[in-house]
């Protein structure tokens, strides 16, 4: 029952969104119904028996599809991301104005339906269903509320998906063919008659749409353009939430339907994934863009767990699923940050900036301490993950780990430099007129802050959530 | 008493917190007292913990598990034995000292700028005893990025000036070179013993083969290269001193730099089963030692040149470390740690007498004008020289001593240091205090002696830089005089076994000691009477000029680091991205688009053209749902 409501809040408020033609309504009818959601899934995950949190109903039974949904260990890190992604993004944008709002905020709604849906599936087609209605309404809310270049870059994020899509698409219909059953439940995907050889075709029509989606080097250049077109609180989910997609459909699909490929192509992917690592953070090391730096920063990050999937391991694969979230949550707040910086001063560019820690102090606060999880430092949230996600890559080729491990320094060289010439040195022109950060924007970086803190102190919780699909997965394998 | 160890890190945490949250609304006053009485109150029990120890007590004490990830545990926690209780005390109680002379020295700061100092300077102190104080290496860790941390903030204080920042961002990430070390060094342990915790990994040394302790220990002393301003990660800490001068006492003594000599000392049986390890540690030390006395020739910044000498004394510890005198490079941060919290602090009290002229060149004659600060900074100066009985002449002739039981070479060049660092300091001291007044007649008429709050600690640090070497009396002048070694010999004892100690004939240590002696007062006298008659300054030709550049070690770094990764990184932004990789998706895409005209037509840029769009999708999927067979019929004739 729980999936079910996670799909069905918001595509509720989505739909009857649309109907909003008021600024403020439409944005607190998301804020509340995101909320609704939010304690929908805490309670789903902590509170209610095992037996709630699946559901299968016939769908399409002549071909063997089903609706199935299921939170489980290995989608509830997820789903709990998403719940908490949407309302930190409304809240903390509450002061942006959109033109129709009503339809802005329904495909907001509806692109967390997506989301959820995407995560919770257990049945490969309405996984590719719900892989669609997340990247439809994002599609939308870029080309539509984007900046001057969205139409392009728009265009171009949309063949990529698109290519993408088609391949998994037939990567679904391919496996499908080899199940015992004829069925596209999960259960019988991973338990097909596919031979080491046949698996190799499949394994590269899944992984080609999830490698683009997260984005492996060298598939990654849509995304500094989406991220810097898009609207900021689409760019939050795209980056926050969104890209985990990739690196949750490889745990999901990839690894147990395509153990043997998944192994014998483990190196090559681990390889272009660290080149993508220290090749992302050369490029913000130049970057000016404060967008397309955190977008930089974010390809590198993702590197990591990607490259630590393919390794795998209890060390690595646990490290993926707390990075995903740890990385969601932190990268939202720096978007917070950007956004506040654009949208008051009216410019991205570091080399424009400067002097804010003296003319904004409570935020130059906040930049500092998420640059400090950006880069991992222990007891912030994003040192757990970065642990384990090398200590897997350690453990599985001492060499790739060492030069990955070149881009921790990487990191403190972009990411240090970036708040330097953000807040310190003297007040330039254009930051002469910088105000405060505005206390929507503030209150959910506190709240960001907060976790931030917590989960780098006291880790477990996050760990103990999805320790026993890691375990599963481990057998599987 | 042990148990309550947990204390200790406490009270600088909550000083932070309190400091942090509410500079806004504390007064001044209010603010130096949270910060200093954290200090004290830690330095308090720290002192009862050394006593417990002393009297056999100890403990490890586990908070919490800190990561539980399959077989790996991590626990947060602590070990207190003498090694790190010995730490508590010099961090505590240095810190204390250099808060309550901070109250004084940055009393002009606006009040929320002075509750940020006291508040990173209360995390600093923090860090660096979780540090000490982890029984693991990744609680260890957490201290070790904690400290580089709040090097960072703290360095770049005054964060409207750039140069700061640059000089705090490259500590950074310096620090960050070797915290890679460390990591890996980390995994390894991990890979090979599936644990981090010091007792498990000390016992199962055995179990490791040689080339894996040679590279764990190596990327562990990588590590330390970075904390501890070694050769060739060294540059960051003299660039340092762009903080406030407490900040660099801090740093320079109580925390941060003698990190890399804790962990080494605290993993001394590694580095006992790893004899390459430990030879490089010791050439890497005593190279470093020579390398910065001589840029420290050529200093004209009072702060610099105690930065220099920094950095060339840890290279005396590490020295010690290589050698397998453990005891005595710990002997050694000890009495570095007063003699340089003194010379820093009485810098500062010069600094803040001459109206923040560092230029040495134009002071002179501060003698009687700052009458306190000029007896305990030439204290300081004896101490570090190594004029004996003063404290530095014990620690630095049982580092001396074991090195040239190792390799008599290594002791004359460390010798060699020994005489360049005395006469480098009275070459400081003369230029201050002696001679004629050579500043301003503005800045003449202003000198005067530093508030009691910056002159007492001055003095017990003065104190202490005269007797602390008491506590490790060699051999030679009375059998079992040493009381440290006694105390720090549990720590120690693994590695004692394994290395049989061979002691020096008696008549060539008191040969050695002697003739060390005699020429290092040679040189003070030298210095003295070369500078006391300083008038203006030359300027430097041939090799005086590079050690006044020193070396160009930046400028080479710039060149053969910084440069061409600004380059790479440039190609691959302007021409691998956007040409290449960039070129070819849109070469794809316009392909697909020449190819998707008529689809393209559907784009309106219409909202509503689009929600009908998405609807007829809709509806279209849920017509599909109820008409399954007939999807069902053309899937089978596809396939």
């Amino acid at each position: 029952m729980i999936p079910v409501l996670l799909l069905f809040i918001p595509v509720v408020a989505g739909v009857l969104g649309f109907f909003i033609k008021e600024q403020k309504t439409a944005s607190n009818w998301a804020i509340v119904t995101s909320i609704v959601t939010l304690l929908t899934a805490v309670v789903g995950i902590y509170c209610m028996p095992a037996a709630s949190l699946q559901l299968q109903v016939q769908w399409l039974p002549s071909i063997g599809a089903s609706f199935s949904v299921a939170l489980d260990g290995m989608s509830k890190m997820l789903v709990l991301l998403t719940a908490i992604s949407m309302p930190l993004i409304l809240i903390s944008t509450r002061n942006n104005n959109y033109k129709n709002p009503g339809v802005f905020y329904a495909l907001m709604s509806l692109a967390q339906a997506g989301l959820m849906g995407v995560f919770v599936s257990m049945d490969a087609l309405l996984f590719y269903f719900f892989w669609e209605l997340a990247l439809i309404p994002v599609y939308f809310l870029s080309s539509i509320w984007g900046g001057e270049k969205r139409i392009a870059v728009t265009f171009k994020f949309f063949i990529y998906t698109f290519i993408g899509s088609l391949l998994m698409l037939v990567g679904i219909l391919l496996v499908y063919l080899h199940t015992k059953d004829h069925s596209f439940a999960w259960s019988s995907f991973t338990d097909t008659d596919l031979t080491s050889g046949e698996e190799t075709l499949p394994f590269f029509l899944f992984f080609i749409a999830f490698a683009i989606k997260m984005p492996i080097f060298p598939l990654h250049t849509w995304q500094p353009d989406a991220y810097e077109q898009a609207p900021t609180a689409t760019t939050m989910v795209l980056s926050g939430v969104m890209v985990k997609m990739g690196l949750f459909a490889t745990i999901r699909w990839v690894l147990p339907l395509f153990p043997f490929a998944a192994k014998q192509f483990a190196m090559p992917i681990i390889i272009l994934s660290v080149i993508g690592m220290i090749y992302a953070s050369l490029i913000a090391i130049k970057q000016d863009d404060i967008k397309r730096l955190i977008a930089y920063s974010s390809i590198a990050h993702i590197g990591l767990m990607a490259a630590a999937i393919f390794a795998g391991g209890t060390l690595g694969l646990q490290g993926v699923q707390v990075q995903m979230f740890n990385h969601g949550i932190n990268v939202i707040g720096l978007w917070i940050l950007a956004n506040t910086i654009e949208s008051t001063l009216g410019t991205r560019k570091l080399s424009e900036l400067g002097g804010l820690a003296t003319k904004a102090p409570t935020m130059a606060i906040l930049l500092v301490i998420l640059a400090f999880a950006n880069i991992a430092l222990p007891l912030t949230n994003a040192f757990i993950g970065e642990f384990l996600l090398f200590n897997g890559l350690f453990q599985y080729n001492i060499w790739i780990a060492a030069v990955a491990g070149v881009s921790i320094i990487l990191g403190a060289v972009y990411t240090l430099q970036m708040v330097q010439k953000v807040l310190f040195g003297e007040v330039s022109a254009v930051t002469a007129n910088a105000t405060e950060i505005n206390s929507y924007s503030k209150w959910v970086l506190v709240a960001i802050v907060v976790f931030v803190i917590a989960l780098g102190v006291y880790p477990q919780p996050l760990i103990d959530l999805t320790k026993d699909s890691v375990n599963a997965l481990l057998v599987i394998k | 008493m042990s148990k309550l160890v947990y204390l200790v890190p406490l009270f600088p945490l909550l000083g932070f917190l309190i400091n942090g949250l509410l500079r806004k609304s504390l007064s001044k006053s209010a603010i130096g007292f949270t910060g200093s009485g954290a200090m004290l109150a830690s330095f308090v029990v720290s002192l009862l913990i050394f006593f417990d120890v002393k009297n056999g007590g100890g403990a490890t004490v586990q908070l919490f598990n800190f990561i539980h990830v399959g077989s790996l545990i991590i626990p947060f926690e602590f070990l207190v034995d003498p090694l790190s209780s010995l730490f508590l005390l010099i961090i505590t109680g240095i810190g204390f000292l250099i808060h309550l002379y901070s109250t004084a020295y940055m009393h002009e700061e606006e009040p929320m700028h002075f509750g940020r100092y006291f508040a990173y300077l209360n995390l600093f102190v923090f860090s660096m005893l979780l540090l000490v104080l982890g029984g693991n290496y990744v609680v260890m860790f957490i201290g070790w990025e904690g400290v580089g941390l709040c090097s960072y903030l703290l360095i770049g204080f005054w964060f409207k000036n750039n140069n700061y920042n640059a000089a705090a961002k490259k500590a950074f990430i310096m620090n960050r070179i070797g915290d890679l070390g460390f990591l890996l060094a980390v995994f390894w342990l991990i890979v090979k013993l599936g644990t981090v915790s010091y007792a498990s990994v000390f016992a199962a040394v055995s179990q490791l083969s040689a080339t894996d302790i040679t590279i764990i220990t190596t990327l562990l002393f990588v590590g330390a290269m970075g904390k501890s301003a070694q050769i060739p990660l060294y540059t960051w800490l003299p660039d340092a001193m762009a903080g406030p001068t407490p900040v660099s006492a801090l740093i320079h003594a109580a925390t941060m730099v003698t990190a890399g000599i804790y962990m080494i000392a605290r993993s001394n049986i590694l580095y006992t089963m790893a004899p390459a390890t430990q030879t490089l540690v010791a050439v890497i030390g005593l190279s470093t030692a020579i390398f910065a006395a001589t840029i420290a020739l050529k200093q004209n910044d009072i702060k610099k040149v105690l930065a220099y000498s920094t950095v060339s004394q840890l290279g005396y510890m590490f020295l010690g470390l290589g050698v397998g005198a453990y005891t005595g490079a710990v002997f050694h941060v000890m009495t570095h740690a007063f003699f340089k919290a003194l010379l820093f602090l009485g810098a500062g009290s010069v600094i803040h007498a001459m109206h923040h002229e560092q230029d040495i060149t134009k002071m002179g004659g501060l003698r009687s004008k700052l009458p306190i600060t000029h007896i305990t900074f030439l204290l300081g100066c004896l101490a570090i020289a190594g004029v004996p009985p003063f404290s530095g002449f014990f620690s630095k002739d049982e580092i001396l001593m074991a090195a040239y039981n190792t390799n008599p070479i290594f002791y004359y060049v460390g010798m060699g240091g020994a005489l360049l660092t005395a006469f480098y300091m009275f070459r400081l001291y003369s230029l201050t205090f002696l001679g004629n007044f050579r500043g301003t007649s503005h800045q003449q008429e202003q000198l005067h002696e530093s508030p009691i709050a910056m002159t007492l600690p001055l003095m017990v640090l003065a104190f202490f830089a005269v007797v602390a070497g008491f506590v490790g009396i060699p051999e030679l002048f009375a059998p079992h005089a040493h009381a440290l070694e006694h105390f720090l010999a549990p720590v120690f004892a693994d590695s004692a076994a394994v290395v049989l100690a061979c002691h020096l004939e008696a008549s060539t240590e008191w040969v050695l000691m002697g003739t060390t002696t005699v020429l290092i007062v040679i040189v003070i006298v030298y210095a003295v009477n070369k500078f006391k008659k300083y008038t203006a300054a030359e300027p430097n030709t041939g090799i005086a000029k590079v050690l006044e550049n020193k070396w160009y070690i930046d400028e080479l770094y710039d060149a053969v680091i910084s440069k061409p990764l600004h380059l790479v990184a440039g190609f691959f932004k302007n021409t691998v991205e956007k040409k290449l990789i960039d070129g070819a998706v849109n070469g794809v895409g316009k392909l697909v688009s020449y190819g998707s005209r008529q689809f393209r037509l559907l784009q309106s840029g219409q909202v509503g053209t689009y929600i009908l769009m998405m609807v007829m999708a809709l509806v279209l999927f849920i017509i599909i749902w109820f008409n399954d067979n007939a999807i069902m019929y053309y899937l089978h004739k596809i396939f």
